[in-house]
């Protein structure tokens, strides 16, 4: 009983919460970034179920970037160029063929998985190389904010960026004339093409925009989470950004939060590590996802989806 | 199907019809001949295609793909990939029952893991303490029912809310791998090793070989199961109820079909093989599980389902092919110092080439008939209730 007790009270020490918000929110970087792409593409009308394709392909590119370039940011760059290329397979493909987005999306995924093992193998020969930690950039003041201050405000530069993201997409959809061509493609095509506006080249931007941000996720992954690829390394990732999509509505505040919430259960296992409280991480991984469960079936009815969404568009027909 | 145009003149089909030498034959002849055409030429470019990547890495195609052929084939190898044939054949009937009643159940992973994980966890005791025939009998249950009972929280959702099943067959996925795991390394470990994985059953207790060959008799069984599932689907009241569902829900339930029951129904049947290709794998090949094994069948399968059309005579071959390329692909791409994961790429390629092929060869439908219509139908179907478009 005291040993329970005991074990309770180590869970409210400060350096457990400042390591549980702090590992939050870089375990949940990753997701937002995805999970913001893929509310880009379903709120135009495209499913991209090659999430997680695009994620390891970017963090490949992105790692192969950062290493040969000696920088994060080009590490970045090259990640989401890596992601637009897979996503240009899905331009191509699903949007402007109309192939069924199901399909290409799994065979995107299993491509992804394959290609960044074999192309890792073929460059590294079984080594797994380490990029150097890059720095963080704390907030001055801010930072100093007890227990919160050095888990929120001392993060790598890219974190921020992310946050400032979140804010863009949100004015995008919101507050500009691409944004609301977006909706409409997702919501109502036939209006959009009615207007003048070509279905097609909107979803196609989109999808585009969709790969650039999970490539940037999978390099997130790569760069600064961990330090070096290993091939299979998203481990489910790009599946959870779809939910959290799903779940936000594709509204990008939501987004955020959402994925703060999941980067916490990610995260979870080593902050208990500090308190010395040993739970096998067979049981860790689960949360993640039977959180994700359980949210799907608490708010089955509440999500809500564009009606267009995974229909392909074909002008004229019903 | 493209309308067979008996007229002099170059009729307007796509190129890889043009050269087609059944023109003169009958209707019907020709349909299975552009089927297979169909089916054939996307597997054929993505050997091509993967034969430009090696070129690419700086391997030998011509040594990679006469070493699949060695290795898959040659030598009494091709026994092994028979072996592998009895879990595939399994896998793929689970697949095509749902495919077919317009369900995607992309949780097979777990399925199978968790009927594997149960067979080695009571096989041991029941073997020591039951005869073999009957312990066999009740592990293949146990297996399948452990197939089963994952599916029923997405078979319900799916039913009852319509919650979309791809999402949630992928996270009772992740949940059932790591579930599996905590059993490998828990209540099922065997304490005598120190590598976390299951005790192991006993050789003598496997299941027999076929005599004079070193394939056991679960490639047998498999191949009964297939047989008899196709006769289910294709001649039975049930396998019509499941592709009305499948073409048309709402034209189901018009028709009276309980379309709940007919969901849970595909799915806890899918679930149920799905555990049958575990146990017949498990008692057949590999005799224990270790922890964080996962042979992820469902993955490479898909495409070959596809392909063959979600028929499950058809489904043969193709997977007979594939256990082909497996086998010999394990030790080939050891050879040229590449890692297995490359005949994902492979069967990535197929599935790409497949959609394309199909664009090609009818432009109007869009590339998707290799999906049941329901199934496209299920893609426009709400992933959760959907607001009324106005």
């Amino acid at each position: 009983m005291t040993g329970v007790l005991a074990a309770a009270s180590g869970l409210f020490t400060q350096s457990f919460v400042t390591a549980l918000i702090a590992g939050g929110v870089l375990a949940s970087v990753p997701l937002m970034f995805t999970a913001l792409g893929e509310a880009i593409s379903e709120r135009s009308g495209v499913l991209n179920i090659g999430l997680e394709g695009m994620m390891l392909v970017g963090a490949y590119t992105g790692f192969l970037g950062a290493y040969e370039a000696h920088s994060m940011w080009v590490g970045f760059l090259t990640g989401a160029v890596g992601g637009v290329a897979a996503a240009v397979l899905m331009v191509v493909l699903s949007v402007r063929m109309g192939l069924d987005q199901i399909v290409i999306g799994i065979a995107i995924t299993l491509a992804g998985e394959g290609i960044t093992s074999v192309l890792q193998q073929a460059q590294f020969g079984g080594a797994y190389p380490r990029l150097p930690a890059y720095p963080q950039v704390a907030i001055p003041g801010l930072e100093s904010i007890p227990v919160l201050g050095k888990s929120l405000f001392d993060q790598p530069l890219v974190v921020y960026f992310g946050v400032v993201l979140v804010g863009a997409v949100a004015f995008m959809f919101g507050r500009t004339r691409f944004g609301l061509e977006l909706r409409a493609a997702g919501e109502k095509p036939e209006a959009l093409d009615a207007a003048g506006v070509s279905v097609l080249n909107t979803r196609s931007y989109a999808t585009l925009a969709t790969g650039a941000l999970a490539g940037l996720g999978g390099a997130y992954l790569s760069v600064i989470a961990t330090g070096t690829f290993t091939p299979f390394m998203t481990q489910g990732q790009g599946y959870m950004a779809i939910v959290i999509a799903m779940l936000a509505r594709g509204r990008p505040a939501w987004v955020a939060v959402a994925s703060f919430v999941f980067g916490i259960s990610l995260s979870i296992s080593t902050a208990l590590q500090l308190t010395g409280i040993n739970i096998s991480t067979d049981v860790i991984n689960m949360l993640p996802f039977a959180a994700i469960m359980l949210a799907l079936v608490v708010f089955a009815r509440s999500a809500y989806l564009p009606p267009a969404l995974a229909v392909p568009y074909v002008r004229g027909a019903r | 199907m493209a309308v067979a145009t008996e007229t002099p003149a170059a009729p307007p089909v796509a190129p890889e019809e043009a050269g087609e030498p059944a023109r003169a034959l009958p209707g019907w002849t020709r349909t299975l001949a552009v089927t297979t055409l169909r089916s054939l030429v996307p597997v054929v470019l993505a050997l091509l295609a993967g034969a430009v990547l090696l070129l690419i890495l700086g391997r030998s195609p011509v040594r990679f793909y006469s070493d699949v052929f060695r290795y898959g084939i040659q030598m009494n190898n091709w026994q092994n990939s028979a072996v592998l044939m009895a879990p595939l054949l399994l896998m793929a009937a689970a697949l095509v029952v749902v495919f077919r009643a317009n369900i995607w159940n992309l949780g097979y992973d777990a399925q199978y893991l968790l009927g594997a994980v149960f067979v080695v966890g009571y096989g041991p005791w029941m073997f020591a303490h039951w005869p073999t025939p009957v312990a066999d009998v009740v592990l293949f249950l146990i297996a399948g029912t452990a197939g089963a009972i994952w599916t029923i929280v997405p078979a319900l959702l799916r039913a009852y809310f319509g919650t979309n099943e791809i999402i949630t067959t992928l996270m009772m996925s992740f949940i059932g791998i790591d579930v599996a795991n905590i059993l490998v390394k828990g209540p099922f470990q065997d304490p005598t090793v120190t590598i976390p994985q299951t005790k192991t059953i006993p050789y003598a207790d496997m299941l027999p070989n076929i005599p004079g060959t070193r394939i056991h008799v679960g490639f047998l069984v498999a191949i009964g199961v297939v047989l008899v599932l196709h006769y289910l689907l294709t001649r039975t009241s049930f396998g019509l109820r499941l592709k009305v569902f499948g073409e048309n829900p709402k034209a189901a339930r018009h028709v009276g079909i309980d379309v709940r029951r007919l969901i849970v129904t595909s799915f806890l049947w899918s679930g149920f093989l799905i555990g049958l290709s575990a146990a017949v794998d498990i008692l057949g090949l590999w005799s224990y599980v270790r922890a964080n094994w996962n042979p992820s069948y469902g993955n490479t399968v898909i495409p070959f389902v596809f392909l063959a059309r979600l028929n499950l005579l058809a489904v043969i071959p193709f997977v007979a092919f594939y256990a082909v390329l497996s086998t010999g692909g394990d030790l080939a791409t050891q050879a040229v110092s590449l890692p297995t994961d490359f005949l994902l790429v492979i069967v990535a390629l197929i599935l790409l080439f497949m959609a394309v092929i199909e664009f090609l060869g009818r432009r109007r439908a869009l590339g998707q008939s290799y999906l049941t219509k329901g199934l496209k139908d299920a893609l426009r179907q709400p992933l959760f209730r959907r607001r009324k478009s106005t």
